[in-house]
């Protein structure tokens, strides 16, 4: 079923008015309202007036994770606090997370998008979706569970973790639907096994995935291991959290939800717009968001867009599976890890620059983030009894700060490899 | 009367301890005595050398992570008994260890190297009690 076909199939020449109209009343509410982003119009001469049509967004600067940053918590917001409905807050590059705030009609647009992805997904209302991403300032938990009811399919509100329980109400309650990251489709596998339950026997007919990277191989073995549909979904909170886009049933590609969030593909060292179809960083424009908007939004994700239209009828531009970041952050278990937030931990545990590297495995089902450190002077002591508290403090002020676990490993000075001035800070030897 | 021993954090893994005695042996250092304290991933290379300062220096230059420690060496008999009298002296006096270790020769007696909480107590309880600590000029002549 398409739950908005006028819109979904709607023509290129339908989609750029409607998207034209909304830039150009975007544009005016953040000129108006969001003192940065001004000063950046400003600062090459644009005026609100100049963006006639969405043809004109690529003469636009961009927003980066740091302005969010900068203005931290609430000075991005383009209402006031009245009409802020609720926040969700996603890990920053450094110490302070990035917060976003929804009125209430970005919330009823955010159910609309994910009530759209559910249907792409081929969910309908009969089904009993067990949501299993984390409830709470991540925007996976409420974003699926808003959508699934706006759709008038069940909700299992069960949140992440507790995995025998969650088995058991997909055993007890028929759950047909489940989402949450892939890594943990795959432990939920993996602990079936264990508990002597075949999925056969289970309702389980669709898994929502996302969050996190994954790669055609993993889809095959989830489907394997599951018996169901793998679908993979996109978002990120800065733009509305997940439903920004998602599979339909054939798999090929990602639907974007462009009537709300316009996508680009820019040239990674130019940050021109690169020619239809070639691969390159993935920037969002939202134009019907009120509480935060956002234009040119940087995910530092690369993938490309596929403009044809889908056997399934849609003609919402595709972007395919992202195929890596352009810059350093990695996604481990569904949480965001920038190498800068474990630097400034170390940071503030000693006087100087310390020196590290993360590295990441996957081990059977999940990913495991391996941190080794250097004991330089500053760190060194000569009884045992200290570097195991060393040991123990960087554990668990990653774990606090990060919302992590990591398994901290002490080493000798040197041992990490110096490239060329600036030090290699991670090895990711996942196969994704 | 306070020594100063050398110590060099090392990971755990092949050839290690090897590369730190030979730096040491370039420098044409001598090792008196030396323990390692180890852990499933480090361990700990605690050494009394014929020249600390200089031992320090190589070793840094080498880029290994080194620092020095204060202790205390203790001669003993090398008979038995001996250490059990020196361990109920530092029991009654209040002296708490961190670690010791210990060598022993034939006919010089035994020496044992304590790394006290407390280092100047330790040397004042263990004179008032006579017995015999080594400076570091006599250490480095074993």
């Amino acid at each position: 079923m398409i739950w908005n076909e006028k819109i979904e199939c709607a023509s290129r020449d339908e989609m750029a008015a409607v998207q034209s109209e909304r830039l150009k009343q975007t544009v005016q509410r953040i000129y108006h309202n969001i003192p940065s982003y001004r000063a950046k119009m400003q600062e090459i001469g644009m005026l609100p007036g100049d963006v006639r049509s969405v043809e004109d967004l690529k003469s636009l600067p961009f927003t980066n994770k740091t302005d969010l940053r900068d203005n931290y918590p609430f000075g991005m917001f383009t209402v006031p606090m009245s009409e802020i409905v609720r926040v969700h807050a996603s890990s920053g590059t450094t110490g302070k997370p990035t917060v976003v705030g929804y009125t209430r009609n970005d919330l009823s647009m955010w159910a609309e998008v994910v009530t759209r992805s559910l249907c792409m997904s081929g969910v309908t209302r009969n089904d009993i979706v067990q949501v299993a991403y984390g409830y709470g300032l991540f925007t996976g938990g409420l974003g699926l569970h808003y959508g699934t009811e706006n759709l008038g399919a069940t909700v299992i509100p069960i949140s992440g973790g507790n995995t025998q329980k969650q088995i058991q109400l997909m055993q007890d309650f028929g759950s047909s639907v489940i989402a949450c990251t892939p890594s943990y489709a795959l432990f939920l596998a993996e602990v079936m096994q264990e508990m002597g339950i075949d999925p056969e026997e289970l309702k389980l007919r669709v898994g929502i995935f996302g969050a996190e990277p994954w790669s055609e191989s993993m889809r095959k073995e989830i489907e394997a291991k599951l018996k169901l549909k793998a679908i993979d979904i996109y978002g990120l909170s800065e733009v509305i959290g997940p439903g920004v886009s998602c599979e339909c049933e054939h798999q090929v590609g990602m639907h974007v939800n462009e009537d709300h969030f316009i996508p680009e593909i820019l040239d990674t060292e130019t940050l021109e717009p690169v020619a239809p179809g070639e691969v390159g960083e993935l920037v969002f424009s939202t134009i019907t968001k009120e509480g935060i908007p956002i234009l040119r939004y940087r995910t530092r994700d690369l993938t490309r867009l596929i403009y044809d239209k889908c056997e399934c009828g849609r003609t919402l531009v595709r972007m395919e599976k992202c195929k890596g970041r352009s810059d350093d952050m990695l996604i481990i278990r569904g949480v965001n890890v920038f190498p800068s937030q474990i630097e400034s931990v170390l940071l503030e545990m000693s006087e100087t620059e310390p020196h590290y590297l993360l590295i990441v495995e996957r081990e059977g089902t999940l990913d495991v983030l391996k941190l080794m450190v250097e004991v330089q002077e500053q760190f060194f002591s000569d009884e045992v009894r200290e570097l195991e508290k060393l040991k123990k403090k960087i554990t668990h002020n990653i774990q606090s700060t990060l919302g992590i676990s990591v398994d901290v490993k002490l080493v000798e000075p040197k041992t990490i490899e110096r490239t060329a001035g600036k030090a290699k800070r991670v090895i990711d030897n996942r196969k994704i | 009367m306070i020594i100063k021993q050398v110590s060099v954090f090392l990971e755990n893994k092949s050839g290690r301890l090897n590369e730190v005695t030979k730096i040491l042996a370039d420098a044409e250092i001598n090792l008196s005595a030396f323990t390692i304290a180890d852990t499933s991933d480090f361990g700990i290379l605690r050494m009394i050398v014929s020249d600390p300062d200089k031992a320090c220096a190589v070793l840094k230059e080498n880029e290994f992570s080194v620092k020095t420690t204060d202790v205390v060496l203790a001669k003993t008999p090398n008979k038995p008994g001996s250490l059990s009298k020196l361990l109920d002296i530092l029991q009654k006096e209040e002296v708490f260890i961190e670690y010791m270790y210990a060598f022993s020769m034939k006919d010089e007696g035994a020496v044992t190297v304590i790394r006290p909480t407390r280092v100047e107590r330790c040397v004042e309880m263990l004179q008032k009690h006579k017995t015999e600590l080594l400076r570091a000029d006599e250490l480095y002549q074993l």
